[in-house]
C-alpha cells in the first residue's frame, strides 16, 4: 500500500499518454462507448420482448450464454475477427470494446425484459382499456413503473464492463489495466497496487452513482403516506 | 355532459381456440339489452364467461360470432383506441398507475385525448370532489399512499374522467372489507342517480347484483344467459333450478329488501289523543278489523296501543291507557328490515311515521307476506 502511496505522488505517472489521467479518461471513455452501444441494442430488443411476450426463450437463452462466458475468453474470441478492423498493429481497441458490448448486452437485455414483462396485467390492462395505444402502454405504464429495474440491469453492466476493461491491457489497451499489466511485468508494487485501486473505485463509483439514480427513479413508486 | 347510451348483445358468442362451448370464459349466444341510462349487473359462478362479456365491450376480447352495439353503432366497425377512451372502465384490483399522482392517474384519459394542462386539473378536481375525496389533500398523493377504498373512488374517477356514457366495472368492489364494500356500493347509487351512465356491473354476488341493478343478468357455465330481468322478476320467478339456487334458499327474504315500506298501501289506524271522547273511541275501534287503538299526541306522533276492550265506555281517554308500543318505521325502510323488527318486537303490526314521526299508518305481518306473493306467476306459487 504505502508502495502504491509513493507511487501516486510521483508527478511523473500523473501525465503523459501512461499516466493516470488519460488512462482512466480512457477507461472511462471505452466503458461509456460500450455501455451505450450495448444499451442501443438490448434495450429496444428487451423493451419489445417484454412488451409483446414474443422470443423469451431467445432472451433467456441469450442471458446465459453471456454469463458462461468468462471476460477473457470473450476478448480472445474476437481477436481473431477484429484484428482486421483494427487501424495498425498494436491497436487493439476493437477486441475488448467488442467483447465488453457482448458482455453488457445480457444484464440490460434480461432487465429490460424481466422488468417490462413483470408489470402487473390488471395495470397494463387497465391502461389498454382506457384507449392507450401500445406504444403509450410501454412508454407511459410499462417502462415508468420497469425502469428501477431496468437501470438495475445497466448498473451490472457497467460494472463488469469496466472491469472487463482491465483485462484489455493484456491485448494492448491501454487504459487503467495498462498499470497493472505493467506492474506485474515490471514488478512493480507500487504501480500494481494503484492500477487494482483505481479500477476498484472506478466500478464503486458507477456502481453507487447508478445505485442513486435507481433509487430516485423508484422513489415515487414506492412512496408511502405523506 | 354526455348522454348514455344503450349497449345491446346480438348473438354474441365467444370460443376458445381448440375448445367448444361449455369451457370457462366462453360465452354462447348471448343477447341482451341494457337501456341507456340503466345498470345492468352480470352476475355467475366463475368461469360463467361473465367477465369475457364485459371485456368484449371495450374490445379487450373479440367475440368469435355476433355483434355488439353501443347505442347504434356496431363496435365491430369503430376504431378500438377512440371506442376505449369513450368508455369507463373499473377493475376489482382497480389498476392505478403506481408511478402517477392521483390526480395525474384521474387526468389519464382526458391526456389521451390531448386536454390542456388546466383543464386536466380542474377535471381531476371535480371528480375528486365527486367521488368524496378532498382535492387538496388527495391530488398529489401516490397510490401507495391511499387504503382500498380510496383507491377505488380513485379508480371510479378516473373512469368517469372523459364523462364517457358507458362504464365497465368488473367486480369493483370485491377486494376491500364488506363495511367498505357497502359505503362504495352506496355511494357509486347515489353517484349514479345524478349521472345516469349506462352500467355494466360483473360480480358473483348476489346480493349484490339484487341491491346494485335495475337489470340481472344471471350466466350460467357454458356462457348461457340463465335469465334477464329486474332484480324483483328474477327472485319472484327464477326460471330455472340454476338460478333458483344461484339466488339461494332466502330469496323470499331478498325480495322483501328490495321493497320498501312507502311501496305498500299502509292500513289506517284508529287512533285517540288524550282527552277525547272515551265513547267516541271506543265504538271507532271496536268498529275497525284491527283489535286496537292508537294512542297519540297533539302532533299525530304514537304514544301507545290500547286494547279495543280496554276503552273505558265512557269520560275521556287518558295516556295512562297505554299498554304496548309497535316498531316505528320510516318510509324508506324495507320490507325485509320491517318483518325483522316485527319479529324481534314479537308483535305483529308496526307503525309507519313520517320524517316528523306523525303516523301514517300500520304496517302487519300480514301484509308483509300479502307482497311477496304479489308478482309470482301461479307456477312459482304452486311450487313453492
Amino acid at each position: 500500500m504505502i508502495a502504491a502511496v509513493t507511487w501516486f505522488s510521483d508527478p511523473a505517472h500523473w501525465s503523459g499518454q501512461n499516466g493516470v489521467p488519460y488512462r482512466l479518461f480512457q477507461h472511462v471513455g471505452i466503458s461509456l462507448v460500450s455501455v451505450l452501444i450495448a444499451m442501443a441494442i438490448a434495450l429496444p430488443l428487451g423493451l419489445y420482448i417484454g412488451h409483446t411476450r414474443r422470443g423469451q426463450a431467445f432472451a433467456v437463452n441469450l442471458a446465459n450464454v453471456g454469463r458462461a462466458i468468462p471476460s477473457l475468453a470473450a476478448i480472445a474470441i474476437v481477436v481473431p475477427f477484429t484484428q482486421a478492423l483494427d487501424p495498425g498493429p498494436g491497436f487493439n481497441l476493437y477486441p475488448t470494446v467488442i467483447a465488453m458490448i457482448v458482455l453488457a448486452i445480457p444484464p440490460i437485455l434480461v432487465n429490460t425484459y424481466a422488468g417490462v414483462s413483470g408489470v402487473d396485467a390488471d395495470l397494463v390492462e387497465s391502461a389498454r382499456a382506457m384507449g392507450m395505444t401500445e406504444r403509450q402502454v410501454l412508454t407511459r405504464v410499462e417502462v415508468p413503473v420497469a425502469i428501477p429495474i431496468i437501470v438495475g440491469g445497466i448498473r451490472s453492466a457497467s460494472v463488469q464492463v469496466i472491469a472487463t476493461a482491465t483485462l484489455g491491457a493484456i491485448y494492448g489497451l491501454g487504459a487503467l489495466g495498462g498499470f497493472i499489466v505493467e506492474g506485474v511485468a515490471q514488478n512493480d508494487d507500487g504501480q500494481l497496487f494503484a492500477g487494482v485501486l483505481l479500477v476498484a473505485l472506478l466500478a464503486l463509483l458507477a456502481e453507487g452513482g447508478l445505485a442513486l439514480v435507481q433509487r430516485r427513479l423508484a422513489a415515487p413508486i414506492a412512496a408511502r403516506a405523506t | 355532459m354526455s348522454s348514455a347510451e344503450r349497449v345491446v348483445f346480438e348473438h354474441v358468442t365467444k370460443r376458445y381456440p381448440g375448445t367448444g362451448a361449455g369451457n370457462p370464459g366462453a360465452v354462447e349466444d348471448l343477447s341482451l339489452e341494457v337501456p341507456a341510462g340503466k345498470v345492468c349487473v352480470l352476475v355467475g359462478p366463475s368461469g360463467c364467461g361473465k367477465t369475457t362479456s364485459l371485456k368484449m365491450i371495450n374490445r379487450l376480447i373479440e367475440p368469435t360470432s355476433g355483434r355488439i352495439l353501443i347505442g347504434d353503432r356496431d363496435i365491430a366497425q369503430q376504431d378500438v383506441i377512440a371506442l376505449r377512451r369513450g368508455i369507463g372502465y373499473v377493475i376489482q384490483q382497480v389498476g392505478l398507475f403506481p408511478h402517477q399522482t392521483v390526480a395525474d392517474n384521474v387526468a389519464t384519459v382526458p391526456r389521451l385525448l390531448g386536454w390542456d394542462e388546466g383543464r386536466r386539473k380542474d377535471r381531476a378536481t371535480e371528480l375528486l370532489e365527486l367521488v368524496g375525496l378532498d382535492p387538496t389533500r388527495y391530488a398529489n398523493r401516490y397510490p401507495s399512499a391511499l387504503s382500498g377504498g380510496e383507491r377505488q373512488r380513485v379508480g371510479v374517477a378516473r373512469a368517469l374522467a372523459a364523462d364517457p356514457p358507458v362504464l365497465l366495472m368488473d367486480e369493483p368492489f370485491g377486494a376491500v372489507d364488506p363495511i367498505v364494500r357497502e359505503r362504495l356500493q352506496n355511494e357509486l347509487l347515489n353517484l349514479q342517480e345524478q349521472l345516469a351512465k349506462t352500467i355494466l356491473f360483473v360480480t358473483h354476488d348476489i346480493d349484490e347484483a339484487i341491491k346494485m341493478g335495475d337489470l340481472v343478468a344471471v350466466m350460467q357455465v357454458g356462457g348461457h344467459l340463465a335469465q334477464f330481468g329486474t332484480p324483483d322478476e328474477i327472485l319472484a320467478n327464477p326460471a330455472s333450478d340454476f338460478v333458483a339456487r344461484f339466488v339461494g334458499a332466502d330469496r323470499g327474504l331478498k325480495r322483501l329488501a328490495l321493497t320498501r315500506v312507502d311501496a305498500l298501501e299502509l292500513m289506517p289506524p284508529v287512533t285517540a289523543s288524550s282527552g277525547d271522547d272515551a265513547a267516541d273511541a271506543r265504538r271507532r275501534a271496536l268498529a275497525d278489523p284491527f283489535p286496537y287503538l292508537l294512542l297519540v299526541d297533539a302532533e299525530r306522533r304514537p304514544i301507545g296501543w290500547v286494547d279495543q276492550d280496554d276503552i273505558p265506555s265512557s269520560g275521556t281517554i287518558g295516556e295512562d291507557l297505554a299498554t304496548a308500543m309497535s316498531p316505528l318505521f320510516s318510509r324508506r325502510t324495507t320490507l325485509k328490515d320491517a318483518l325483522a323488527m316485527l319479529i324481534e318486537a314479537e308483535v305483529h303490526a308496526g307503525i309507519v311515521v313520517d320524517g316528523k314521526g306523525a303516523a301514517m299508518g300500520l304496517l302487519t305481518a300480514d301484509m308483509i307476506f300479502a307482497s311477496s306473493r304479489d308478482g309470482r306467476s301461479p307456477e312459482a306459487r304452486a311450487g313453492a
